[in-house]
């Protein structure tokens, strides 16, 4: 279980290991090898991004955009200012793996966000860690310190020019600066709004300056494709899909928890490591990418595996890999009234469509829920919901927006049978 | 503008020497960017963030009190309104009120005799409903005073930790 042979576990393999987290342990099995060669042996960035290219490598955080695509968009010719930003403020509901690799794999983020900096020329990075998560900002820093200490962060690496420092920024309290562009603005001490983009963080990012900005998970894995090789990345999971990736299984399962498993991994094996679905109680519903995912049906996300494509193919996203389970008894009204508080609480008021809409749909779902609801209320949070996606500045708009369309998609029954007899259906009072 | 002489709000010289560090990580023409350390530092110094508090950070680190007012009330873990010795913030979002967390509230409320965003009258406990603390795995799960997790939550582990909090 380590970087130096190919193993399924490209993250979180550090989790078997005695004191997980120690630079010691880290260096032991072969980390900041990979940054020491490319620095040393003044490796291209276009050789680099070659090989991410071929890792087929997808973003972590949600999106699932190629990294090797996102890195090549940086003017890395720029002489001025260039920033490498690491998304860790994890809080889209059901996401827990990145909190596991700060403090559990610290230090292979700080290694894949020096080669990140190394490959754009960028002098300085930034880490947005998640508020409510203080204890693993901690063992960041003191992460950092040690890498500091040890010379793998600061001036002139490994007798080179090359110079990289990495600070870690703690948020407090805002899902939108998950949002790459709000998260910008957090670090430059603004409220978290979204920018219009265009222009993209590569052109126009951290304080004006070119900016490549990438979730934890996404650069935790280049230090392994730079080890073990792009193609050895790829083959661990499938084309168009490369390597293993933490699904984070929150909900009605026998163990909950974050299990890192090989892109293409068949749902139902993924379900069978978290234990099963609790107390031998029947699958009704998954959301397979954290909450903004539409949620799939029993029947539906049996039969698809877990990748970007096959879950995307079934009517969803793979997302942040957060898969949250919902057994039998969960009342699909009451769920989806709980996800529409969130982003109604969770806008940030710039668009009119998201402010106003989510107030809407959280407010409609409630009193569906509380036995006031209409006839036509279906009809109105269909049209809500339609008239947000699409019309935000960010994505919060369509991650508001997709929760209630496909609750009501494959699970609309249960909310006429709120509406006529103003009460959940029989078994299901969760 | 507040006078950021004045002793009540003078923060200490840890509280000052913290935000000196978060200040050294941005460029030297970017002090904002320690705004959100700085307020996080001053409320856990103070309490809560009474108006002068946010305008002294706000002279502190050279930005206009405007801005720092805009981050104080953007962001959910400030506190703007005074608030018990303890604040307990429990998630109730979908992953934890899977788990039970809205039996843990129902449990909470009932012990404490106050809704969420409700203080004791004795000023010794605030109550708030948070959103995702990104701890799925280990719900249900709360805060308390915004840095101190606590997972797994059931009713006597709850009983005991509000023992525990004087």
């Amino acid at each position: 279980m380590s970087l130096l042979k190919p193993t399924p576990q490209v993250c979180s393999w550090t989790q078997a290991l005695d004191n997980p987290r120690s630079l010691a342990t880290y260096v032991a099995h072969g980390g900041y090898q990979a940054l020491r060669r490319v620095i040393t042996e003044n490796i291209s960035g276009d050789a680099i991004i070659a090989e991410l290219k071929t890792s087929a490598l997808r973003g972590r955080g949600g999106a699932g955009f190629p990294t090797g695509l996102k890195w090549s968009f940086m003017p890395r010719a720029f002489a001025g200012d260039k920033y490498i930003v690491c998304n860790s403020d994890e809080g889209e509901p059901g996401t827990f793996k990145d909190r596991d690799i700060l403090r559990y794999n610290p230090h292979q983020l700080i290694e894949g966000m020096a080669i990140a900096g190394y490959v754009m020329g960028a002098r300085v990075g930034y880490n947005y860690i998640h508020g409510e998560i203080f204890d693993c900002y901690r063992i960041f820093e003191a992460a950092l310190r040690e890498a500091r200490e040890a010379g793998y962060l600061g001036d002139k690496l490994f007798g080179t020019d090359f110079c990289f420092q990495l600070h870690a920024h703690l948020g407090y309290g805002a899902y939108i600066c998950g949002e790459e562009t709000a998260l910008l603005e957090s670090i430059e001490g603004k409220k978290g709004q979204p920018r219009f983009k265009p222009p993209f963080p590569a052109s126009f990012g951290l304080y004006g300056k070119p900016t490549t900005i990438n979730n934890t998970e996404t650069l935790a894995s280049v230090p392994w494709i730079m080890q073990h090789g792009g193609q050895a990345f790829l083959e661990l999971g499938k084309p168009n899909n490369g390597g293993a990736k933490l699904f984070s299984v929150s909900g009605h399962v026998n163990k909950p928890g974050n299990y890192e498993v090989p892109l293409g991994t068949p749902f139902s094996a993924l379900l069978e490591m978290a234990g099963g679905v609790r107390n031998g109680h029947k699958l009704k519903a998954v959301i397979p990418g954290g909450s903004s995912a539409p949620v799939l049906p029993a029947d539906t996300m049996m039969d698809c595996t877990m990748d970007f494509d096959s879950i995307s193919k079934a009517g969803s996203m793979l997302g942040s890999g957060a898969v949250i389970v919902m057994d039998e008894t969960v009342c699909m009204v009451r769920a989806l009234e709980r996800l529409s508080y969130f982003y109604f609480e969770e806008s940030c008021g710039q668009c009119t469509p998201c402010r106003e809409g989510t107030g809407w749909m959280y407010r409609v779902i409630h009193r569906i829920e509380h036995g006031q609801g209409r006839p036509e209320d279906i009809d109105l949070l269909n049209s809500v919901a339609g008239r947000i996606g699409g019309h935000t500045i960010c994505a919060l708009g369509d991650a508001a927006a997709l929760p209630v369309q496909s609750f009501l998609k494959h699970f609309g029954h249960e909310f006429e049978h709120h509406i006529e007899h103003k009460c959940c259906m029989g078994g299901t009072e969760q | 503008m507040a006078n950021p002489d004045s002793n009540t709000l003078r923060l200490s010289q840890e509280s000052l020497a913290l935000i000196d560090a978060e200040v050294a990580k941005y460029p030297a023409d970017r002090k904002q960017s320690a705004v959100m350390a700085a307020l996080r530092i001053a409320q856990t110094e103070k309490g809560w963030l009474k108006p002068e508090l946010v305008e002294y950070v706000a002279h502190y680190l050279e930005m206009p009190p405007i801005a720092a007012y805009e981050v104080a009330t953007f962001y959910n873990m400030y506190d703007t309104q005074p608030v018990g010795r303890h604040k307990i913030t429990l998630c109730t979002n979908l992953p934890c009120a899977l788990m039970g967390a809205n039996k843990i509230a129902e449990h909470l409320k009932q012990k404490l005799g106050i809704g969420f965003g409700e203080t004791t009258e004795d000023g010794r406990y605030t109550l708030k409903e948070g959103e995702c603390m990104g701890t799925c795995g280990d719900a249900p799960v709360c805060l308390h005073n915004n840095h101190a997790m606590h997972t797994h939550l059931t009713p006597e582990q709850v009983d005991e930790l509000l023992d525990e909090l004087k």
